[in-house]
Formats: structure tokens, C-alpha cells, sequence
């Protein structure tokens, strides 16, 4: 199908790597445009809209960061929720020793990066099920162990006292700016990672880790990488979710059902993609928003659509766009194309010839 | 009597086209053997023929009956069987484990746990030893007494020599014989020509997923089969 | 408590974790599926035999005789429909297929019947609360005698089964590498679905002699699975036997950190487990586990 150059140059092949498409470059736009506007909100819009909006910018952190870890490294983790509830409790602690919430919050980011760079030690020569679980076994045994501390409040719960110092409404707009500007930046990173040549290496890895590594793409190294990121993610998470609602117990901060919901928003945004956490945490907020009322029938339905979703559209909603229309929104990915000014020659004897198929 | 009618048959490899129309068929009692270069679609063929693969165009007719969408254990059931590439033997099943449990679901036969160890006396010694301590000959001479376990009327053995000793080959070759001497219909794949046309009564040549030389044996030459074997010149039935 | 009398009842304790374990484990050994609402679906047993023991007034025992079968059932039925589909795609779906199941499950039992912690004790009978009193710092319990020799016999079967038996050979080839065994006239799926009958109906067995034996409510599925997981590593991949000395080994952690505290308990298996794993021990059961 393609016709055949009779005379070009041995290394004048005609092709080139463009790394961006029109698509992709009016999306970038828009994007941009999107966060100054969605910084603004607080200035124009009422309180619910700010803190709902707070609440969606903390499940898109949690999906785009159990993406990261599952769609981009093929690591299942059940146990994510153990940085959601360190990164709460560490700013807890924080706060307790005199340091301002916000600030607070930033640093439980990291220190919940540093806990997952201890965890990695442990977790990540595991695989599959035995990785899952072993991450679930640590969220459980950290839940414990605040449990046990009566200084964090122990197994009835605590709050943000620190937050008190602010009123209301600043309460509200600082939590909110604080979310959208981690929002922000993840989505940022895991753009340049995919970006970059990380990107290409962590779908060799997904694709057939042997060969990757053979020809020389670093596995671990980049799955500690994303490890730690997604630890730094869900703290930041945890943090912000204790910042937005007034009190938090052990066992719910550091509940599974965390992963029910990174599961759900993933699974039915699509797997594995940019653009998928994000329609996956909008549907699951729209979903939370309207059903959560319902309470068991609600996760009941949660459940049989993410079961439904995993047999039946694996690769979520975001699968149904792409197949039926051939763009993608990120200037990610390498595309070969070939300017179509230069007219076919045509070989001797006339017509256009077929290559092998 | 025609016992496999294959007809135009195609197999994929995800996009890549491993066999690409072929069309052949084998008598009762026959043995045909299979040669081409290394990818040429040899064990896609066979795989496919066996039910382990799925074809994606074209038709396998055995014994008059349209098997093509039949999955692979029921192909053996109505006696197909195939002795996989790399023998693939189960590791952690000792060799007379290997044979009963082919032999559970078997069709009725002459070929039993002690009537397969007859043929292949190496095997004698070996029964309870586990299958991945065993050598390449022992394991190969397992693998087809497991196909045989299950009394097939067609037997396929891919690659018969690969990675294989030439005593241990001398020994395989020597039981095949026999097997073959009595009636079995055979179709084997081998990359040694030698070997091939010596047990052979038909040469089939594939390149590029595509038959491009079928002949008996005794009709056809070593120069003319490696000749279409690397695609130097194409003859022949497609 | 004495320490001897600590260890002893961790030891018995071991025996109900081994009986959650081996259906895990069967299904993992065969399949490659990490069933994550084996506990939860242990626990379906555990309400089942509640519903058969009080509408028909018979003691959990006799209630066991027609449930075992109906959750044999239920496994294959589910394997053949869900589980098999899961399987064709990658090492994601399963875990994430089961995972949606079990919180279907644990949300249907919850709105079915109440949270309220419960148990079968009282409907097991005498059985449940005699022991057998040595002195008076060790006392063996009748009903923990009972579990861990059910757990050696389960698990004795089990192993029989797959060492003895054609169809236990067949179970050990399909594991192995099962498109070879379709090639020798093996049907996986009948060999998967067999498999998860069975591991379903000791899941049955162990959720109700959890229930019989201590108490147990719509959400205690999750706690039973991670149990079941850690008894499992601490084992040993790969060895039934193992897992009754990995269920052992957690037992007995769980009732020494008791004995210490009784916060302590269930802290304290989690971080044997944790530290199985970073063992050199852990080095070679993650080693195992990366072939898979």
C-alpha cells in the first residue's frame, strides 16, 4: 500500500520524529488554560464548589498515582493507603511540634517518600499477588501502630487543630490551592516521565521486562522511581483529605477501601494512560457525590462496575475514544511521519507497488 | 485414505503472518516430514494442526471432519498428537507421571505404560526419576512416548533432533522406525535432511509460511529441497 | 497466661490459619490467581452454614454437609465464568476482578445481615467451650484439637491428592504448563474449575470453624485473607506442608504478642511476616515468585 521511491538516497529516507501532533498541541493549550482558570475559582465560585472541587483534586491524586504504579510499572499495590494515613498522621505530628499546617503537609509529602523508599527495600522484589499483599500487611501494621499511640490521637481519631488558626474561608481556599498546585505538579512529573526517554522504558518494561532489561532499560531503578513518587502522591493525598474534612480515625485513613477506589477510578478511566486517571476520578467523584448515601448497595455497585469494567473494558473509557478516534492529547510518544509534498515516482512499468505484507 | 486435509490454511503471530496458505494432505500410514529454515512456520503448522493455535483463515479436515475451531484437547481425543517443540515435558512430574497422565484421557490402543517403555528401552531405568533431570534423548524419547500414550492415529513431532546428541538422535530415529514400520501416520519436522528423507515418504519444504517444494522422497534430490529450502527457486504445489 | 500455654494455643490457632491457607494456596499453585475474596468468600460460608444451622435447628456440623457441596459448586461456577475470562487478561485482571468480587461480597453480606459481631459457638455446642485442662496454667481447648486435625487432614488429603491421584497428576501437569497439557488431552478449564471448587469448599470449612470457634462478621473476610496470605509466606510457596508450618509459626506469634499485650496481637504476626520477608528466606520465596 505504500508505493515505492525508485530513486532516493540511501540515507534520505523522508522520514522524521515529530514528538507533538495538532491534537496534542491544542490540548497542551487548553490545559494550561484550565489551571489558571481552576486557580481562580476561589475568587469567583461559592464555598461547597471549592471544597468539592478539593475533594475531586484528592481522588485525581490517588488515581493518577496508582496509574503510575500499576499502568506504567505493573505493580499492583493493595497498600497504598499506608502513605495516605502516614502522610495524614505526619502532619499531625508536625503541627503538634509547632509546625505551620501547610508547611506541614508539604513535608509529610516527603517524609511519606522517604517511607516508601524504606518500604521499596522491602516490597519490591516481590511480584504480582505477593506484592499486593505485602502492601496491604504494611498499611495494616502501620494502622496498628498509630493505634497503639495515644500522642496521635490512638484508635478514636483526631483533627488538624493547627488549622484552627485560620478562618474559615481561608481554611478552605489555602487547602484547596495546596491541592490543586500537588495536582498540578504530579500530573506534571508523570508527564515528564513519559515524556522523556523513561517513558518509552517503562512500556518496554510493561510490555516484556526481560527484554527490556537486555537491551539495557534499568528496571529497577525505575520502579523505585515510581515507588516513591506514588508514596509521595498518596501522602500528599492523605494530608490534603485530613485537611479537608475536620476529623480522621486509624482505621478509616488507612482503610482498604482507599485501593477500592484508586481500583475503580483507574480501572474505568483506563489503564496504563495519561488521560485515564483523570475521566476515571471524575466519573468516581460524580458516582461518590450522588450514591455515597446509599452506603453498602453504593460500594456493592462500585464493586460489580469495577469487576465489570475489569472483564469486559479493560482498558476503560479512555480505550473507547482512542480506538475510534486516532489522536492523543499528550505530546508524549515518538511519531514517524514524512512530509506528503514530495510526489510517488513511479517504477517502470507503471502503477504503484505493494510492499510485503 | 486420506486422513489430514489441510486447506489454505493461515496462522498469525499477533500482526505477523506465520503461515500463509497452505494446503496438503496426508495418507493413512504416511510419513511426511517437514523441512524449512529456522521462523518459516514449521511449528506454527503443526501447533495449528494440533489445535494449539488458532487459525485465522482456512480449514483442517481430519479423518473427514471439520476440526479447524476444535480445541487442542479434543483434537486428541479423536487422535491427534502432538510432541511440542522443546519436548516441554513436566518438569517436576517424574517420566512414568509424564506418561499416565497422557494416558488418563486416552483413546483405546495398544500403547500402555510398559508397551511405550518397551519401545524406548532407554526409559526402562528412568521411571520414577523427575523429567527436568533427565538428558536430551531421554527427554525427547519421553516426549513421544507421552504423545503415544495417548494412542493417536496422527502423530506430529516437531523438531525430532534439535539439541539433541547424535547417539541420541541414532536412538530416537531407531524407535520412530519401528513406529513407523508398523502402520503409525507420521508427520515430523526435522531440520537434519538426512534423517528426514531416510524415514520419510513425502518432503514437504516451507519458506516464508508458504510450501514451495512437495514431493515424495524417493523422486525428489538433496540439492533440489535445499534449494527451495533457502527460496532459491519455487516449485511445486503452494 | 503462661508462655507454654500461649505457645500451645498459638499452635492450635495455626490450625485454622492452615485451613484458610491451602485454599489460597491450591489456587495460586494451579492458577496463578491471587484470590483476594478468599477470605471474604470464607466468610460467605461461615453466613451460610449461620443460615442452614438456625432455619433448619441443627447443630453448624450437620449444617456443613449441604453447604460444603453448594460452595464447591459456586467455585466452579465462578471460575468458569469470571475467573477464566480474568485469566486472559494478564497478571492485572485477576487481582483486580477478584478484589471488585470481594468487596461485592462483603457489601452483599452487609446488607444482608447487620455488622453485629456473631458466632456458631453456642449452636456447635459443649464442644466449643470444653477443654481439656492439664493444670492450671495450661488448658486445650476441644474445638482447637479439632481444627488443627482437620488442618493435617485437609491438608494430608490435599496432598495425597495431588501426589496419588490421576486426577491430582493432571492438577500438577496443568499447573505446570498447561498448554502442554491440552496437547496430552488435559482441559484446563475443567482442571482450573475443579480446583477452585475445592478451594472454596476448605474456605467454607475454615470461615466456619471461625465461626464456631471464635466470632465473625461481614467484614471479617479481608482480616482472614491477609492471615491466610502471611501463613502462606512465612511457609513457603509451593509446599502444603509448609503452610501448616507457616500457619503455626503466625499462630503462635499472634498469642506471644498477646501474652505481651493484647494490643500486641495481631501487630505482632505482621511483623513476623514483614520480617520473613526480609529474611534471606523471603530473598528466595521472592526469587520463587518472580518465575511466575
Amino acid at each position: 500500500m505504500t508505493t515505492v521511491r525508485g530513486d532516493t538516497m540511501p540515507g534520505d529516507t523522508g522520514w522524521f520524529v515529530r514528538r507533538s501532533t495538532g491534537a496534542s498541541r491544542v490540548a497542551s493549550v487548553m490545559s494550561l488554560a484550565l489551571v489558571v482558570v481552576l486557580f481562580l475559582v476561589p475568587e469567583m465560585m461559592g464555598a461547597n464548589a471549592v471544597q468539592q472541587l478539593t475533594s475531586l483534586f484528592t481522588f485525581l491524586i490517588l488515581a493518577i498515582m496508582w496509574n503510575a504504579l500499576a499502568g506504567y510499572g505493573g505493580m499492583v499495590s493493595v497498600g497504598q493507603q499506608a502513605f495516605i494515613g502516614f502522610g495524614a498522621y505526619a502532619t499531625i505530628f508536625l503541627t503538634q511540634h509547632g509546625v505551620t499546617p501547610y508547611l506541614a503537609i508539604v513535608i509529610a509529602a516527603f517524609a511519606s517518600a522517604a517511607l516508601a523508599a524504606v518500604e521499596s527495600l522491602l516490597v519490591l522484589r516481590l511480584r504480582g499477588g505477593q506484592f499486593a499483599v505485602g502492601t496491604w500487611v504494611v498499611a495494616e501494621a502501620l494502622a496498628l501502630l498509630v493505634i497503639l499511640d495515644h500522642s496521635l490521637g490512638g484508635g478514636t481519631g483526631t483533627s488538624l487543630h493547627g488549622l484552627n488558626r485560620y478562618s474559615i474561608t481561608d481554611r478552605r481556599d489555602y487547602t484547596y490551592w495546596l491541592s490543586l498546585a500537588f495536582t498540578v505538579l504530579l500530573l506534571g512529573s508523570i508527564f515528564l516521565l513519559l515524556r522523556r526517554r523513561t517513558g518509552a522504558a517503562l512500556q518496554a518494561i510493561r510490555d516484556d521486562e526481560e527484554a527490556a532489561a537486555s537491551v539495557g532499560v534499568r528496571v529497577r531503578p525505575l520502579r523505585f522511581l515510581l515507588f516513591v513518587l506514588a508514596g509521595f502522591g498518596c501522602g500528599a493525598a492523605g494530608a490534603l483529605i485530613l485537611a479537608n474534612t475536620s476529623f480522621i480515625q486509624p482505621t478509616s485513613i488507612f482503610g482498604v477501601q482507599y485501593t477500592a477506589y484508586m481500583i475503580f477510578m483507574v480501572l474505568v478511566g483506563g489503564l496504563g494512560t495519561f488521560e485515564g486517571p483523570i475521566i476515571g476520578a471524575i466519573v468516581f467523584f460524580v458516582i461518590q457525590y450522588n450514591f455515597a448515601d446509599e452506603g453498602a448497595w453504593y460500594l456493592i455497585g462500585l464493586g460489580v462496575v469495577a469487576m465489570g469494567f475489569a472483564l469486559f473494558l479493560p482498558r476503560g473509557l479512555w480505550s473507547l475514544l482512542t480506538d475510534r478516534l486516532h489522536f492523543q492529547l499528550l505530546p508524549v510518544g515518538y511519531r514517524l511521519t514524512r512530509p506528503e509534498k514530495l510526489p510517488p515516482k513511479t517504477i517502470e512499468g507503471g502503477g504503484v507497488v505493494s510492499d510485503h505484507g | 485414505m486420506t486422513l489430514l486435509d489441510v486447506l489454505d490454511l493461515q496462522a498469525r503471530h499477533g500482526l505477523l503472518q506465520a503461515v500463509r496458505g497452505v494446503s496438503f494432505t496426508v495418507s493413512q500410514g504416511e510419513t511426511v516430514a517437514l523441512v524449512g529454515a529456522n521462523g518459516a512456520g514449521k511449528s506454527t503448522l503443526l501447533r495449528t494442526l494440533a489445535g494449539a493455535h488458532p487459525a485465522s483463515a482456512g480449514s483442517v479436515r481430519f479423518d473427514d471432519v471439520d476440526i479447524t475451531g476444535v480445541p487442542a484437547h479434543r483434537r486428541v481425543a479423536l487422535g491427534i498428537a502432538l510432541v511440542p517443540e522443546g519436548r516441554k515435558l513436566f518438569a517436576d512430574l517424574t517420566v512414568e507421571e509424564n506418561l499416565l497422565v497422557a494416558g488418563r484421557r486416552a483413546r483405546r490402543g495398544p500403547w500402555t505404560v510398559d508397551t511405550v517403555v518397551a519401545a524406548f528401552p532407554m526409559l526402562k531405568p528412568l521411571r520414577n526419576k523427575r523429567a527436568s533431570q533427565l538428558s536430551g534423548g531421554e527427554q525427547q524419547a519421553t516426549a513421544i512416548g507421552r504423545a503415544l500414550m495417548t494412542n493417536p492415529r496422527l502423530l506430529m513431532v516437531d523438531e525430532v533432533s534439535l539439541g539433541l546428541a547424535p547417539i541420541a538422535v541414532d536412538a530416537v530415529y531407531e524407535s520412530l522406525s519401528s513406529l513407523i514400520k508398523s502402520g503409525s501416520t507420521v508427520v515430523l519436522v526435522e531440520q537434519d535432511l538426512r534423517r528426514a528423507m531416510s524415514v520419510a515418504d513425502r518432503v514437504m519444504c516451507i519458506l516464508e509460511g508458504k510450501i514451495v517444494l512437495e514431493a515424495p522422497t524417493a523422486s525428489v534430490s538433496r540439492e533440489l529441497i535445499t534449494e527451495a529450502y533457502f527460496g532459491l527457486r519455487t516449485q511445486g504445489s503452494a | 497466661m503462661s508462655w507454654v500455654n500461649a505457645v500451645v494455643q498459638g499452635l492450635l490457632l495455626g490450625g485454622l490459619y492452615a485451613l484458610f491457607a491451602c485454599g489460597l494456596s491450591l489456587m495460586f499453585g494451579v492458577m496463578r490467581i491471587i484470590n483476594l475474596a478468599h477470605g471474604d468468600i470464607a466468610v460467605l460460608g461461615a453466613f451460610l452454614v449461620w443460615e442452614v444451622s438456625f432455619t433448619y435447628h441443627v447443630s453448624p456440623f450437620v449444617a456443613l454437609l449441604p453447604v460444603l457441596p453448594i460452595m464447591a459448586a459456586f467455585g466452579y461456577v465462578l471460575q468458569r465464568s469470571v475467573l477464566a475470562r480474568s485469566l486472559r487478561g494478564g497478571p492485572l485482571i485477576p487481582l483486580l476482578t477478584t478484589f471488585g468480587l470481594s468487596i461485592v461480597i462483603q457489601n452483599g453480606l452487609l446488607q444482608t445481615y447487620s455488622p453485629d459481631v456473631r458466632s456458631l459457638g453456642a449452636k456447635a455446642g459443649t464442644i466449643s467451650t470444653k477443654s481439656w485442662v492439664i493444670n492450671s496454667q495450661l488448658a486445650v481447648p476441644y474445638i482447637g484439637l479439632l481444627v488443627l486435625a482437620l488442618a493435617v487432614v485437609v491438608l494430608g488429603g490435599l496432598q495425597l491428592t495431588l501426589r496419588r491421584t490421576p486426577f491430582g497428576r493432571e492438577m500438577r501437569a496443568t499447573a505446570l504448563d498447561p498448554d502442554t497439557a491440552a496437547l496430552v488431552g488435559i482441559p484446563a478449564w475443567s482442571v482450573y474449575a475443579k480446583a477452585t471448587a475445592i478451594a472454596l469448599a476448605t474456605a467454607t470449612l475454615a470461615g466456619s470453624f471461625l465461626a464456631i470457634r471464635s466470632t465473625f462478621q461481614p467484614s471479617s473476610g479481608p482480616t482472614q485473607l491477609i492471615f491466610a496470605f502471611e501463613a502462606v509466606v512465612i511457609g513457603g510457596l509451593g509446599s502444603l506442608w509448609g503452610t501448616l508450618g507457616g500457619g503455626i509459626v503466625l499462630g503462635i506469634a499472634q498469642t506471644i504478642g498477646a501474652n505481651i499485650d493484647p494490643r500486641y496481637s495481631i501487630l505482632a504476626g505482621h511483623l513476623v511476616f514483614l520480617a520473613v520477608l526480609a529474611s534471606p528466606r523471603g530473598r528466595i520465596f521472592a526469587s520463587r515468585s518472580t518465575t511466575t
